[in-house]
């Protein structure tokens, strides 16, 4: 048993632990938003450019931690703008709009990387080393996270309705703009705490998995939260401890393990798995002739289920 | 309810009253001067050709497009934006039936506006959001993933969710679209039911035939109102005739455009 036991020997591992456990936590249920808003491709675009905002941070500050925090955040924020604006000033959808603007900031970032004098490698921005993690990086996740789950759970009856009927939730009082600007900030806040652990590329898999993996599980929106938040949390610490184990990048590994768990509910989830979409559909002869009792006349409900 | 009663005077009280009521889509009129008057426990139908702004008048009821002129009061109060006395229902192609909620985490979500953010949800909201199911005959459905109902019975958990909010004026769009002849009824009988407990039922409707044996008024619009009142006098062929074979009113300089209906 001591294999089991041993990586929580060292204080560098108890620390990657918790960091993980938070991060997978925080990611799984933001996931549920992101999900349900269908906010993929923004998560993504966000994502990817935060890069030159972390390159533009470095060539001026070096490796302070306040410097490369707001410059991913600025960064973040203006593609994040500067798509809504291209939209809104041009014939282009919002998706295309987003889709130019975060390769290039991408491509931006990989250049000015590349002038950066500090001793930095573009592969721990891209693919993260939550082995690294330090002392700031962590008390940076535990804040984020204490201010965004709390956020969303309180929020999570007008986000409900918003995200189930913007016009509808406009028309009973909610502030529908005030919400997703606040669904965005976090999104963004988020990607900032999970960047040294898992790093841009592979940051969506992390957010959007877990909340993927219960969509096809569950009916119910509390479930799809903190069940988003229960699964990222253990994949992430699975993912950790076979990266440990087998000696694989952390990144990588965390965002497998996700994968596995979501490929199983897509394949068999009882409600909504392939198999199950598959699988020929039972003949009910009892039931249909149970609709036809020989002494009543049949009743408008039961004609009411055969069309859908 | 109580919040109104204080302020209730026989002759505004359950009226909900439209006057010079125009709204525009980027400074381009689509209602224009739309006026009229109804009461609860009516069931009214609202007609009128593709463009007439029908949409828009619901939406514009609803509190959630922004008038150019006019004025809505209901029981007397001005009425400026969004207000839980009214229940905008959208068109069904509108909504996400994925969407992971059950018919009875629908209903429930006509709470939270009485709940606001915070407040558990007590026994008299589980009451209220009992009796809603019931009223709308989904007891035995209620615990389904709301796309696997019928047309029909996703129309009824709608109404469901507007009772359990306890509003008093429900703005339908297109209710009855789409449905096949025995939820029509069942449909019909609902909005019956709604109508006696002094409900007042707004819906647009694009079938002429079904419009006697559905409704008890009918707004005619073509952009402007045509005609309004009681089905045995306003459903008239001529007033058919004038609100769907005139071109819609386009403004001053007769310049056609477009209204931008943004759904």
């Amino acid at each position: 048993m001591d294999w089991l036991t041993e990586p929580f020997h060292h204080e560098f591992m108890r620390r990657v632990v918790v960091g993980g456990a938070l991060l997978g936590f925080t990611n799984g249920f933001l996931g549920a938003f992101v999900v349900l808003r269908r906010l993929a491709l923004m998560a993504d675009s966000l994502s990817h450019s935060l890069l030159p905002g972390l390159a533009v941070a470095l060539l001026l500050f070096g490796l302070a931690p306040a410097g490369l925090f707001f410059g991913a955040l600025v960064a973040a924020l203006i593609v994040a703008m500067g798509a809504q604006i291209i939209a809104r000033s041009s014939r282009l959808k919002e998706d295309t709009a987003l889709g130019a603007l975060y390769t290039v900031a991408f491509s931006l970032g990989v250049v000015l990387i590349s002038f950066v004098k500090v001793r930095v490698s573009l592969l721990h921005y891209l693919f993260g080393n939550i082995l690294g993690l330090s002392d700031s990086d962590l008390w940076i996740i535990w804040a984020i996270s204490l201010v965004i789950v709390p956020l969303l759970v309180g929020l999570q009856r007008p986000l409900l309705l918003t995200l189930f009927d913007p016009t509808v939730a406009a028309s009973q009082g909610i502030r529908v703009n005030w919400l997703n600007f606040i669904l965005m900030f976090s999104l963004v806040l988020t990607m900032i705490a999970s960047l040294q652990a898992i790093g841009v590329i592979m940051l969506l898999g992390l957010l959007i998995l877990p909340a993927a993996t219960v969509y096809l599980l569950c009916d119910s929106y509390p479930t799809m939260l903190w069940g988003g938040g229960v699964i990222g949390m253990f994949g992430s610490l699975a993912g950790l401890l076979l990266s440990y184990w087998l000696n694989l990048p952390s990144g990588a590994s965390i965002v497998l393990v996700l994968g596995i768990t979501f490929f199983g509910a897509f394949f068999f989830s009882p409600r909504y798995g392939l198999i199950r979409r598959l699988r020929p559909a039972r003949h009910l002869h009892a039931e249909s002739l149970a609709r036809w009792p020989q002494d009543s006349p049949r009743e408008e409900e039961t004609s009411e289920k055969t069309e859908g | 309810m109580s919040r109104l009663t204080p302020t209730l005077d026989p002759t505004t009280a359950h009226r909900l009253v439209v006057r010079d009521l125009t709204v525009s889509y980027n400074r381009v009129p689509a209602l224009h001067h739309i006026a009229f008057e109804l009461g609860c426990g009516e069931s009214v139908a609202l007609l009128g050709p593709n463009g007439a702004g029908k949409s828009t008048l619901l939406k514009s009821l609803a509190g959630l497009l922004a008038r150019e002129t006019g004025s809505i009061t209901f029981h007397g109060n001005e009425v400026a934006g969004a207000t839980r006395d009214f229940a905008y229902l959208p068109q069904r192609e509108n909504i996400d039936w994925d969407f992971p909620t059950t018919v009875r985490g629908l209903v429930e979500m006509g709470r939270f506006l009485r709940l606001g953010w915070w407040r558990r949800f007590r026994e008299e909201d589980c009451i209220a959001v009992d009796e809603a199911i019931a009223a709308m005959r989904l007891e035995t459905l209620h615990r389904r993933q709301i796309s696997a109902l019928s047309g029909g019975q996703q129309q009824r958990a709608f109404l469901a969710r507007a009772l359990a909010q306890q509003a008093h004026v429900f703005l339908l769009d297109e209710p009855f679209t789409g449905l096949d002849k025995p939820s029509q009824d069942n449909l019909k009988e609902m909005l019956r039911t709604l109508r006696g407990q002094g409900k007042l039922i707004i819906a647009s409707h694009h079938d002429l035939q079904t419009v006697p044996e559905l409704f008890d008024r009918v707004i005619l619009i073509n952009g402007e109102l045509i005609a309004e009142g009681p089905v045995n006098e306003v459903f008239t062929d001529a007033n058919i005739h004038k609100t769907y074979h005139t071109a819609p009113f386009t403004g001053p300089a007769g310049r056609p455009h477009h209204h931008h209906h943004h759904h």
